[in-house]
């Protein structure tokens, strides 16, 4: 794989450039997908649904078409009905009709949100006007709101035609029951000396990108479009608009605009579709871009679960059977990652008995998204709060049975072959010896708590373009949208190829047109997959250089070397010449130099990460403070370790924050009761300490670099590591999310009770 | 509906607009002012990411009329460089990397520069409650606070002995 | 958002000239951190905005130890938390107006705005009521003064007129070994809407208390006065036990909703928490007012 495996001889990768993206967006200039204007161009709003259940009778939007300004409304009954049939998409699989039902209701509106008409005006003020015109006659139905509900005998039924093949011809809220084993679980509990029962709850919870969705179609006469959007995946953009509104998909344009945040919710269409859809209609450019609560109501969130874990283990702590029951809510339409969760639940350790069933069931909320290492959050937070309950009964140390349990090289995956080299062991061992994890917690209502997480990460197919400019600068060309720094990485991996400076690679992200397909930015998969591309790529472009140079020297290709940024001849006293020293030349060397590469890529490398949390709660009212937090995280290899820690620390964040107080509040009607960001409570600024990093680097030995993807295991830790760490400081073992104040103090609450009563029948 | 002509001051320039009434000062800035550096991410003053100096004052410019602007001084992340020179907090966030999307940071930029130019010498507590009214999704606020602290210690490094 | 006009007048004088022409249809606003909110989603549909910080009486600042506190129904949140004589004779007061939302909400909201927004979990007003603050109306029939406590009815509704705008609060001077304080539960540590907010006002002689005041936000309809609590307090020294029984008292006295910021039963129960944590900081201070 070159040269470019040891440590030692890396100039580039490892070190912290400024991004190059970072100027213009220091100074406002970087333009998002909101910042689109074009001549002509109309605005567009979205009417949605005052129900989480309920039959469309009739739509009448004569009033609001009539309204001045008002140049186009649109209804399901315009969009194609779409191929009732499921399509790979990245981390998850798409439905065509589902997509198309989710983003303009046909028959039925299946949750509250859920888009019934859009309305195209010349202002957004008259568009919204507009919205209020529009007469929708709903029947109302019977929500279904949780998973046991929607599971339930003679459960009011969202999908008519939804068949699952355990069930046979019968109609079902359960759209999937995947099941996994290993050994003999029974057995496996009959060898224990402990066993661990519990069940626990989480709630939808909202990726929370600060960017609101947004996008700009523009449809020409010739049938030719393009649509500016703030996606991680345009090429998944083209795909599903394409697929939506029936056209080729080599008719749709889809440019990416810089991203304000994605977390997995910006994999899929909303706006997209519709505003081409409006803009087909009015032959006029459409912008449209969502409110808060919309984003809210309508897009993105995870499932809510419920997860009941039965482990069992020696007097040792030796984990000798696992038995797991899941049931993710998808929410309106089928896909939530419970399959993902089955497959992370115990990935980090080597337990030789397992049974884990996965529900998919649809609910009366919105579709679910991807959400940073989809699944894996739920249910790490019911694992490694039960993990942390064998250890104390074991009495030793909670990091201890992590490594005494822990995967390793050859360990096979629940759900496929042995691993490779990971580093789990190592994250657990990172964070014992830490000087936070060595340190003393002192003071009443503190405590400690671990918990690790597991990521596989993802390949899929990238492609790169390296340009070699006559100076000798060049510029990378990728189809993957960063969201938090990837440009960087990439062209820091070609600079390291090349013998260039990073400041003299410019990192370019580009349409759809102008790049061979890439899949969509998620799965940690950028700096892995189109990492490779790029490195590719360069070598590419780097061999040329090498024929041009053996051209001008006269020599065989086999006899140019290079190294340290120059190229030399081995068999002549010709001069050596730097990368922009020969670009000058290639005019006269038989023209320009382009490198390029196509992957799809395999020899992933799963992360782990390991995380220390200390708490301190008020008793009297439930209220956890964070007071230290420390995350461990193999990352194979660091490219640009500031962002690696940006991603440490990022994924850390949205684990606290859907520990304590992230949930999605509806009431009995499935009316969501926190649509705005004040009541959706994201961690602000200081309720959080630094989140302190320890970078792990196990190189993944299915990449030249030894890159495994960084983005998304930090979120899983954090709720089980609070969890822990509350029980520590309080007693009382909190098995659903978020651990709320009102949550947290009636349990305490309870506890003080329970131990009050008993000393009462003690003393009686 | 009938427009309104306003006056304002404008990163140091003055400027004349016009807009309805029910145009918030952001819609004026972006849609009317082209200056979409403020960006818009709520609507309801929870997020930040509309932030400008109003005044002198930091305040969400999704909660503040167009029409109010009339006499007042604005300055919005367009104002912060100095020509091609980038002002320190500016600098600092790019070194620390306190950015990832970056679609939260010119909110922040200007709720720093806020706190900065009455304080001088914030406590990292200070730095916190300063930028609460800022949402960061990306990077859990730690390098954030980390640059400007940083920034600030540079700027009195620059006050004692520049 | 629906079409309006905005209106920027130059005194009171106009303020009131123009409420009394338009009435219902004019809402006098300041820093629009409640009402743009709820002109954005339909709930408030005012023809015209009264621009009242335009008029400069309603940015009066002024402290006088033997008159008292006068503040412009329009003057930021921000100044007032930040004002010297605010911090050292009015805590409380001081407190609560720096909980409001962020630097960004505080540099808009007024404490006229809060109190005419009427919500129950208004931060400022507990501790104004606890203060015996008085808000100044004015209409073109003249100026009428109303004790705080009592002026808002329920969620929204107040008693002010339609054609009577806030121009200013009144709060008495600062006494000898008196003090006030706020506290308020909320989940994060700013950017939140109270859960449960205390205003409290004592003073003491010696270890005894001689007045109480204790005033309960976001736990009912209205700002609650907790007279049992009180009542019982007066005369008593401030002893752990006192408090807490005053603090079981101001419970009993709240009575909450379930919503989805917090249940009915936590909510009671924060009451007695924050009841007691207030009134031992109050007295603390108090003492301290003593010399």
């Amino acid at each position: 794989m070159g040269s470019h495996t040891t440590e030692s001889s890396f100039r580039v990768i490892g070190t912290r450039p400024i991004r190059h993206d970072g100027v213009e967006k220091v100074t406002g200039r970087a333009k998002y997908g909101a910042d689109y204007y074009v001549a002509g161009m109309l605005h567009g709003k979205v009417l949605r649904s005052p129900h989480a259940h309920a039959r469309i009778k009739s739509i009448d939007f004569s009033r609001a078409l009539a309204l001045p300004g008002v140049k186009a409304v649109v209804t399901g009954k315009d969009l194609p009905e779409g191929e009732n049939k499921t399509v790979p998409l990245g981390e998850m699989t798409v439905n065509p009709r589902y997509l198309g039902q989710n983003i303009l209701a046909r028959d039925k509106v299946l949750y509250y949100g859920h888009a019934v008409a859009a309305v195209a005006a010349i202002s957004p003020h008259i568009a919204e006007q507009a919205l209020e015109l529009i007469e929708v006659d709903y029947e109302v139905l019977p929500p279904v709101l949780s998973v046991e509900q929607a599971m339930a005998e003679g459960a009011p039924i969202l999908h008519p035609d939804l068949r699952n093949e355990e069930l046979g011809d019968v109609p079902t809220n359960v759209a999937k029951h995947v099941v996994l084993t290993r050994g003999d679980v029974e057995a496996g509990f009959r060898e224990a000396h402990f066993i661990v029962e519990r069940e626990f709850r989480t709630s939808m919870v909202h990726q929370g990108y600060i960017e609101p969705h947004n996008a700009l179609a523009i449809y020409n006469a010739d049938g030719k479009a393009t649509i500016y959007c703030s996606t991680q995946g345009p090429f998944e953009v083209r795909g599903m608009s394409a697929a939506v509104l029936g056209l080729p998909v080599g008719s749709i344009k889809v440019v990416p605009a810089e991203i304000g945040g994605g977390f997995g919710g910006k994999t899929t269409v909303y706006l997209e579709p519709l505003a081409l859809l409006l803009a087909m209609k009015t032959g006029q450019p459409v912008k449209m871009v969502m409110t808060r609560s919309e984003v809210l109501r309508a897009t993105g969130p995870t499932s809510g679960s419920l997860i009941r874990v039965k482990m069992g283990c020696t007097k040792e702590g030796k984990i000798t059977a696992a038995k797991i029951w899941m049931a993710y809510e998808a929410g309106a339409f089928p896909g939530s990652p419970v399959g993902a969760a089955t497959m992370t639940v115990l990935a980090p350790y080597a337990i030789p008995n397992v049974q884990i069933d996965g529900y998919d069931v649809v609910v009366n909320k919105p579709k679910t998204a991807a959400y940073r290492a989809p699944g894996a959050t739920n249910a790490a937070f019911a694992a490694e709060t039960v993990i942390d309950e064998l250890a104390e009964l074991c009495g030793i140390d909670p990091l201890d049975i992590r490594i005494l349990n822990g995967a390793r090289e050859g360990t096979p995956h629940p759900a496929g072959p042995p691993y490779r080299r990971i580093g789990f062991i190592e994250t657990c061992e990172a964070i014992k010896a830490s000087e936070h994890y060595r340190s003393n917690l002192e003071g009443p209502n503190r405590g400690r708590g671990v918990a690790s997480g597991f990521w596989f990460n993802a390949g899929m197919q990238s492609a790169a373009v390296v340009n070699i400019h006559l100076d000798g600068t060049a510029s990378v060309v990728t189809g993957s949208p960063d969201i938090g720094g990837t440009r960087a990485a990439c062209a820091m991996i070609a600079a390291e190829v090349l013998g260039l400076n990073v400041e003299d690679v410019r990192p370019v992200v580009t349409d759809t047109d102008s790049i061979g397909h890439t899949d969509v930015t998620g799965g940690s998969r950028v700096t892995f997959a189109t990492g490779m591309a790029v490195f590719r790529a360069a070598e590419d472009a780097l061999a040329q250089l090498k024929e041009r140079a053996a051209k001008l020297w006269e020599c065989k290709v086999e006899e140019v070397e290079f190294r340290d940024g120059k190229f030399y001849c081995k068999t002549n006293n010709a001069t050596p010449l730097s990368v922009s020293e020969l670009a000058k030349r290639l005019p006269r060397l038989g023209g320009p130099v382009t490198g390029r590469a196509t992957v799809n890529a395999r020899g992933v490398g799963p992360s782990f990460a390991t995380c220390c949390i200390d708490v301190e709660v008020d008793p009297e009212t439930g209220r956890v403070q964070i007071l230290r937090c420390t995350v461990a995280q193999d990352a194979g290899r660091a490219i640009h370790p500031a962002y690696v820690e940006g991603q440490m620390q990022g994924g850390t964040a949205q684990g606290i924050g859907w520990a304590l107080n992230e949930e999605y509040i509806y009431d009995s009607d499935g009316h969501l009761m926190n649509s705005t960001l004040l009541d959706y409570r994201m961690p602000t600024c200081p309720d959080l300490p630094m989140i302190e990093t320890i970078i792990v680097e196990v190189p993944n030995p299915g990449h030249p670099l030894g890159v495994r993807g960084v983005g998304e295991v930090s979120i899983v830790p954090p709720p089980a590591a609070i969890a822990n760490a509350v029980y520590r400081a309080v007693g009382v073992r909190m098995t659903e999310l978020p651990m709320s104040p009102a949550r947290l103090w009636k349990a305490i609450a309870q506890k003080e009770s329970t131990r009050s009563g008993l000393g009462r029948a003690q003393h009686g | 509906m009938r427009k309104v002509a306003v006056q304002t001051t404008l990163n140091g320039e003055p400027v004349e607009f016009l807009c309805e009434p029910r145009q918030s000062l952001l819609e004026v800035l972006r849609d009317v002012l082209n200056l979409t550096g403020t960006k818009e991410g709520c609507l309801t003053g929870d997020c930040g990411a509309c932030s400008v100096l109003f005044d002198g004052r930091v305040v969400c410019s999704c909660l503040v009329l167009g029409v109010e602007a009339q006499g007042a001084q604005i300055q919005t992340v367009e104002g912060l460089a100095h020509g091609n020179e980038l002002s320190v907090l500016q600098r600092k966030f790019l070194e620390h990397a306190a950015l990832q999307c970056g679609i939260c940071t010119p909110g922040f930029l200007i709720a720093a520069k806020a706190l900065l130019d009455h304080n001088l010498n914030p406590s990292e507590s200070e730095v916190r409650y300063a930028l609460a009214g800022n949402l960061c999704r990306c990077t859990g606020y730690d390098k954030i606070v980390r640059a400007v602290m940083d920034a600030a210690k540079e700027m009195r490094e620059r006050e004692a002995y520049g | 958002m629906h079409e309006f006009t905005y209106v920027a007048p130059s005194s009171v004088e106009e303020i009131v000239q123009f409420l009394a022409q338009h009435r219902e249809k004019a809402r006098p606003f300041c820093g629009g951190t409640d009402i743009l909110v709820q002109m954005r989603s339909g709930v408030r549909r005012p023809s015209y905005l009264l621009d009242v910080k335009t008029a400069p009486e309603t940015r009066l600042f002024e402290f006088d130890p033997a008159k008292g506190l006068r503040i412009g129904a329009a003057v930021p949140c921000a100044d007032v938390s930040a004002d010297p004589a605010v911090r050292r004779y009015y805590p409380g007061l001081a407190e609560a107006a720096n909980l409001i939302g962020s630097v960004q909400i505080r540099n808009r909201a007024s404490l006229g705005g809060n109190l005419a927004n009427a919500s129950p979990a208004a931060d400022t007003v507990p501790a104004l009521i606890a203060l015996g603050a008085k808000a100044v109306l004015r209409s073109v029939q003249g100026q009428r003064e109303v004790p705080v406590e009592g002026f808002v009815t329920a969620p929204g509704r107040t008693i002010l007129n339609a054609d009577e705008v806030i121009t200013e609060f009144v709060i008495p001077p600062p006494q000898r070994g008196g003090a006030d304080a706020y506290l308020r539960f909320v989940p994060r540590n700013e950017m939140d809407i109270a859960v449960a907010g205390v205003g409290v006002f004592v003073k003491m002689e010696g270890q005894r208390c001689v007045e109480a005041r204790i005033v309960l936000g976001a736990v009912g309809p209205t700002q609650i006065v907790a007279s049992e609590a009180m009542a019982y307090l007066r005369g008593r020294t401030l002893n752990e036990g006192v408090v807490s029984h005053a603090a079981e008292l101001a419970a009993q006295a709240a009575s909450p909703i379930d919503d989805v910021r917090g249940t009915r039963e936590f909510r009671r129960h924060l009451v007695a928490v924050l009841t007691r944590r207030s009134l031992l900081a109050a007295a603390k201070r108090a003492q301290a007012n003593q010399s």
